[in-house]
């Protein structure tokens, strides 16, 4: 299996955010992790990359226990993320960016960089290549000196993903990477995040847009209060009782009100 | 009246590299240090004792300066940057005035009254005694210092320290070593301190205690807030300006650290990015964004 995820829990103090959560992902898989606000589905990803550690618990990459590692040994066995709350390098231009993501494969240790072997400059001309095509992937491309912040929402969106498949990673976290678009801009993401799958890289995303993650995920996780109360393809997550009291509250809740 | 100009420029050059080097720390990495006299200082001693007692050349106390005083810093940088902002503000002022207490207290380093009699630098027939050929020899390290920040900044490694400034956990989820990078950066600006450190021992020839102390820490402080956080250039014409303009009001020496706590913050209320930063560079320390962050 790609990513497992075994018996995943964390606690904030009191506060039990996850509670035994397990949940698989296939390769090359498009899956989504849907869920109220405050399920769990941030913390997460966020013990997944390892923001956070976890309380207990697994995390298989590929194989690898990857549970407890700090984010940048996570960020070299192939996984890359974007944030909820966009998280870009402000004082660094469009380009900077995304070559940022480009870190981990590039190599040379201070001396070399300090004396500018050629070998260095042949390695940054190749990198600045490739993160132009991401960019133009993303479209951005006619904005590369452009400041990250100075950009519009909808594109600081699309640059945080062109950061993130600069790792050129074999597994994407997006987290809501629709909040806040417009429709147009939702339709342009779908596509793209299609083409991501061409790349080979498996995506898994935190999504509240329900035609989004209805129409492009092979297989939604359904999280509440910390828990998975359901997993499945879209289709049986639609007619599953238990994930319809979750979203729209029971019956006689409704009448109380 | 050149005599005095050279010995301005040799001086300007050595608060040069000192600005330059925590620029490194607080421009490029977004750390705070408020103790960056303590390796300048640890730095002209370790080179004017080994002069005085192993009668070393100064172009091998030179180097042994700079490593003992990087030594501290990696011991230093080791436990506090794991630190936050705040707390590594406080170490490192600690530190500075532990530095500045052993200085004072210790027999070897002679107390308050410092090391005399420190020998100029000597090679092949060239007269170091002579200013000029000082402020060449000067001119040579800054030189150094220049092109080795310049090349890092702007390699990945820069990319680093700038993405580890801006973000430090989006970073480290990119892939950034972002402990191992603030630990490096921390122990070679310490190290180029420690160079200036030396050239000064050996240019003034008597040293004490009172060079290396807060007061120092916070004039560099100064020059790098006053050019821009992040800019080399800032740090070459902060250094300048308040090597020059001290000696302008020479006067009002007494009140010397009152301006400098004034042009502080003055600076950081109507300037925060220096008179050469690019503005969006020291957002981390201005005040704007902290009324942003709570307006959230």
């Amino acid at each position: 299996m790609f990513l497992e995820i075994d018996q995943l829990s964390k606690s904030f103090g009191g506060l039990q955010a996850l509670d035994r959560v397990s949940f698989q992902v296939q390769m090359g898989a498009i899956q989504a992790l849907i869920g109220p606000n405050g399920a769990g589905k941030t913390t997460c990803f966020n013990l997944i990359s390892g923001v956070l550690p976890p309380s207990a618990g697994s995390i298989r990459l590929l194989g690898r226990e990857i549970s407890g590692l700090p984010p940048h040994q996570i960020a070299r066995l192939g996984l890359a993320r974007t944030f909820q709350n966009i998280q870009l390098f402000g004082g660094m231009t469009v380009l900077e960016n995304v070559l940022v993501g480009q870190h981990i494969h590039l190599h040379g240790n201070l001396l070399a960089t300090l004396l500018n072997l050629p070998a260095i400059r042949r390695q940054e001309r190749r990198s600045i290549a490739y993160v132009r095509e991401l960019l133009d992937f993303v479209g951005l491309a006619d904005k590369e000196s452009w400041s990250a912040d100075s950009l519009a929402y909808g594109e600081q969106r699309r640059l945080e993903i062109a950061r993130a498949l600069a790792l050129q990673p074999r597994l994407l976290l997006l987290d809501e990477p629709a909040a806040g678009m417009n429709p147009r801009e939702t339709e342009d993401l779908m596509a793209l995040i299609a083409s991501i799958q061409e790349r080979d890289i498996t995506v898994l995303l935190i999504e509240h847009d329900m035609n989004l993650v209805m129409n492009i995920s092979k297989s939604i996780v359904v999280f509440d209060q910390g828990r998975v109360i359901a997993q499945g393809p879209p289709r049986a997550i639609r007619q599953n009782p238990q994930v319809i009291e979750a979203y729209l509250g029971k019956e006689e809740d409704a009448d109380d009100v | 009246m050149t005599e005095y100009f050279l010995h301005i420029a040799i001086i300007s050059a050595l608060h040069i590299i000192l600005a330059l080097s925590l620029n490194l720390i607080i421009g490029y990495c977004g750390q705070v240090s408020l103790g960056h006299a303590a390796f300048y200082g640890l730095g002209a001693y370790t080179s004017a004792l080994a002069a005085i007692h192993w009668q070393a050349s100064f172009f091998l106390t030179l180097p042994l300066a700079g490593v003992v005083a990087a030594l501290f810093g990696l011991g230093l940088g080791i436990p506090t940057l794991r630190l936050r902002d705040d707390y590594l503000a406080i170490v490192t002022l600690g530190f500075g005035i532990i530095v500045d207490l052993i200085l004072l207290n210790l027999e070897v380093t002679g107390g308050p009254d410092g090391l005399v009699r420190i020998p100029p630098p000597q090679l092949a027939g060239v007269d170091f005694r002579n200013k000029f050929m000082y402020l060449l020899l000067v001119a040579l390290v800054v030189a150094f210092t220049l092109g080795l920040i310049y090349r890092l900044v702007h390699s990945r490694h820069g990319r680093a320290l700038k993405a580890i400034r801006d973000h430090e956990m989006t970073a480290r989820v990119m892939g950034i070593n972002a402990a191992a990078y603030k630990i490096s950066i921390f122990t070679l600006a310490a190290g180029l301190a420690g160079l200036a450190g030396a050239l000064y021992a050996h240019y003034i020839t008597f040293i004490n205690p009172e060079s290396f102390g807060l007061h120092t820490s916070i004039l560099v402080l100064t020059m790098v807030v006053l050019g821009g956080m992040g800019s080399i250039l800032g740090s070459v014409v902060g250094a300048g300006v308040l090597t020059i303009l001290p000696e302008l009001f020479r006067r009002f020496a007494d009140y010397q650290d009152l301006a400098y706590g004034a042009m502080l913050i003055a600076l950081l209320i109507w300037r925060p990015q220096g008179l050469l930063g690019t503005g969006k560079i020291s957002q981390k320390f201005s005040l704007a964004k902290n009324r942003a962050k709570k307006g959230n």
